[in-house]
C-alpha cells in the first residue's frame, strides 16, 4: 500500500520570513531589547519611588475603578424603635446561591406585629459571590446591600463572618425612595406625579 | 607549607560562600526581574517579625529564597520504587558537586600578598604572594570541559533509576542536547586559545589586562566577538535553560529528568541550575570579558592611555578586583536571566539541528578565519 508523501498545510497567514529574520540574531536581539526596556523603564519607576507594575497590593491597596453599580457589604434594615426589620423568614438563606447566610430565630411575644426577630444573623464573606439574590427574595425589605466593601481579607477565614451587629448599622428613616413606615398603595402617587 | 594551606582554606571558603551566596540570591533576582519585565511586583510575602514586636521586615521579598530553603527541607522525600535506589539517591549529588568543582580552577582575583595588606601577617606568611584562584593549574580550561561534562551522567543517572517514561525521555534529550553543545562549547574556546595561546586561566585573565589599539580593553569579548555569542548561547543550552530548556520542558515532561524528585533532592537539582547560572557567568567573564580586570587598571593601579597613573594601595586593588569580578559576574548572570524571559523555547528537533547545523559551522569559520589571522599576523 502506497502512502502520500505528507504536505505541510499552507495557512493563510503564513509567516514571510526574508534573510533578516531567518538570521536569526537581530530578532533575538529586538526581542532583547524590547524586555529589556521594559525592565529598565519599571525599575526607573522603582527607582524613583514611584510604582512600575500594573499589579494592587491587595489587601493593603484597594482598586479605585470598582464599578458605580457594584455592592459589596450587606445591610439590615431597622425599624424606627432600633430593632432588626428581619422577621427571620429564612427565604434569603434559602434563595442564596452559596449558602452563606445562618439566620437563628427567636420569639417574642411581647411584639404582637412581628413575634419572629433573629437572635443570629451571620454572613460568611470568604464564599458570599454578591449576587444580590438575598436582597431580592426579602419579603420586609430587611436586607439590602451598600456600595462600600468590606475590609476583611485575613490570613484566617473565622474573621471573615460579618455577625448581626456589625450589619445592622442603618435605619431607612432618611431614605426618600422608600419610606417607612411603607405608604399605604396609592396614598403617595399624587405628591409624586 | 603552613602558610599555603591557610590560604587555600581561605579561598574555598570565599568561593563556597560566593557560590551559595549567587544561588540564593539568583533564585530572587530571577523572580523579581522577571516581574519587573513583565510588569509585575513579583514576591513580596515572605516576612520575618522581629520577635516581640509587630515589626515585619519584608525586604523586597528577599525571604522568598529561606521559605523555599525550609519548605523543600521540610517536605516529605517521597521516594518511587524503583529498582535502582542507589542510582537514584547519588544522582543530584553528580549533577551538584561537578557545578561547584569548576569553579576551583577561575581566578576571582589578582595576586594577593598578605604582607601587603597588613604588616604584621608578614611574620606568618612572608613576603610570599598568591595567585586567587583555588587550584592554580596549568589544565585550566580543560578541567572545566572536563567536570561541566560530569553534569550530564547526573541527569542521565537520575532519569534512568526513576523507571519513570517521562524521566527517561528527559534524560535522553539531556544527553543528547548536553553533548551536542559541548562540542560547540569547546570550540568556541579554541579561537581564544589559539589567541593567547594557553589554557591556564590566570594567563588568560592576566593577558586581558592590557589594551588593543591603544584604547580598547584587550578583552576576549574585542578578540572574538562572535565566539563570546556562539560561547554563551552553548552555554545557556549546556545548562538546560529556556529557551533550550528541553530536558525538563514543564509542557511535554512534566520535570524532565526530575519528575521523580522531591523534597531537597529535587531543591538540589534547581540549586545547582542556578549555581551553574554563575558558573556560566563566572567562565564569561573570566573568557571574555577579562575577568577581574577594570580596563586600564594593573596590579599597581590605574595607568591611562592618556599617560595618568593613580597608584592604589593593595588592599584596595584586592577589593576592587574582586568586587569588579562579581559585578562582571552578575551582570552576565542577569542578562542570562533577561534571555531566559524573552525566548521561547525551541522545538527538540530544532534544538539539535541548531547545534549541528548552525552553531557547529560557524564556530568552526570562527576557528578558521582565527587560525588564519593569528598565522598571518605571527608571519
Amino acid at each position: 500500500m502506497s502512502r502520500k508523501p505528507h504536505v505541510r498545510k499552507l495557512y493563510w497567514n503564513e509567516p514571510e520570513m526574508g534573510l533578516w529574520e531567518r538570521s536569526y540574531l537581530p530578532e533575538i536581539v529586538r526581542g532583547l531589547l524590547i524586555t529589556g526596556g521594559v525592565f529598565l523603564r519599571n525599575m526607573a519607576k522603582w527607582m524613583t519611588g514611584r510604582k512600575g507594575a500594573l499589579t494592587t497590593y491587595y489587601p493593603e491597596e484597594t482598586r479605585w475603578d470598582y464599578a458605580a453599580a457594584n455592592r459589596g457589604k450587606h445591610v439590615l434594615t431597622r425599624r424606627p424603635d432600633g430593632t432588626p426589620q428581619c422577621i427571620a423568614c429564612n427565604m434569603c438563606a434559602t434563595v442564596c446561591p452559596a449558602k452563606v447566610i445562618e439566620i437563628e430565630a427567636g420569639f417574642d411575644p411581647a411584639d404582637t406585629a412581628h413575634p419572629k426577630f433573629p437572635v443570629r444573623f451571620e454572613i460568611d464573606y470568604s464564599r458570599c459571590v454578591f449576587c444580590g439574590l438575598c436582597v431580592e427574595a426579602c419579603p420586609e425589605d430587611a436586607i439590602r446591600m451598600a456600595k462600600e466593601v468590606p475590609d476583611l481579607p485575613s490570613d484566617d477565614r473565622r474573621t471573615m463572618w460579618l455577625a448581626k451587629e456589625e450589619l445592622l448599622q442603618w435605619q431607612p428613616q432618611g431614605d426618600v425612595a422608600k419610606p417607612y413606615p411603607p405608604a399605604p398603595p396609592g396614598a403617595g402617587k399624587a405628591d409624586r406625579s | 607549607m603552613i602558610a599555603d594551606l591557610v590560604i587555600a582554606l581561605v579561598f574555598i571558603g570565599y568561593a563556597i560562600s560566593v557560590l551559595m551566596g549567587f544561588g540564593t540570591i539568583l533564585t530572587w533576582v530571577e523572580r523579581k526581574q522577571a516581574a519587573v519585565m513583565s510588569d509585575r511586583i513579583g514576591a513580596n510575602r515572605a516576612y520575618i517579625r522581629i520577635p516581640g514586636t509587630k515589626v515585619k521586615l519584608v525586604w523586597w521579598g528577599l525571604f522568598h529564597g529561606m521559605a523555599d530553603g525550609l519548605k523543600m527541607l521540610l517536605k516529605e522525600d517521597f521516594k518511587p520504587r524503583t529498582y535502582d535506589w542507589y542510582a537514584y539517591a547519588v544522582a543530584p549529588w553528580v549533577v551538584f558537586t561537578p557545578v561547584l568543582l569548576v569553579f576551583a580552577v577561575i581566578p576571582f582575583g589578582g595576586a594577593l600578598t598578605p604582607a601587603k595588606l597588613w604588616a604584621p601577617l608578614a611574620g606568618f606568611f612572608g613576603e610570599k604572594s598568591w595567585p586567587m584562584q583555588i587550584a592554580t593549574l596549568d589544565a585550566g580550561i580543560l578541567i572545566v570541559f572536563a567536570f561541566s561534562g560530569l553534569t550530564i551522567i547526573g541527569a542521565m543517572l537520575a532519569g534512568w533509576s526513576s523507571s519513570n517514561k517521562f524521566s527517561l525521555l528527559g534524560a535522553l534529550r539531556a544527553g543528547s542536547q548536553m553533548i551536542s553543545y559541548e562540542l560547540v562549547l569547546a570550540l568556541t574556546v579554541l579561537g581564544l586559545i589559539l589567541i593567547f595561546g594557553t589554557v591556564n586561566l590566570d594567563t588568560i585573565v592576566r593577558m586581558q589586562s592590557g589594551t588593543v589599539l591603544g584604547f580598547l580593553p584587550a578583552w576576549g569579548i574585542v578578540y572574538q566577538p562572535f565566539a563570546a555569542i556562539l560561547f554563551l548561547a552553548a552555554a545557556i543550552a549546556e545548562n538546560k535553560r529556556i529557551p533550550f530548556d528541553l530536558p525538563e520542558a514543564e509542557s511535554e515532561l512534566i520535570a524532565g529528568y526530575f519528575t521523580e524528585y522531591s523534597a531537597m533532592k529535587m531543591g538540589l537539582f534547581m540549586f545547582a541550575e542556578f549555581i551553574e547560572i554563575a558558573i556560566v557567568g563566572a567562565l564569561f567573564t573570566t573568557l571574555f570579558l577579562g575577568g577581574y580586570n577594570l580596563p586600564f587598571m594593573t596590579d599597581a593601579g590605574f595607568a591611562f592611555p592618556g599617560g595618568g597613573t593613580v597608584a592604589m594601595p593593595h588592599g584596595a586593588v584586592v577589593v576592587t578586583q574582586l568586587a569588579v569580578f562579581l559585578l562582571k559576574v552578575f551582570i552576565v548572570c542577569s542578562f542570562q536571566i533577561l534571555i531566559r524571559w524573552t525566548l521561547p523555547r525551541f522545538r527538540y528537533d530544532q534544538v539539535l539541528t541548531f547545534a549541528w547545523k548552525f552553531m557547529f559551522p560557524l564556530a568552526l569559520a570562527n576557528l578558521c578565519v582565527t587560525a588564519v589571522a593569528v598565522w598571518a599576523l605571527r608571519a
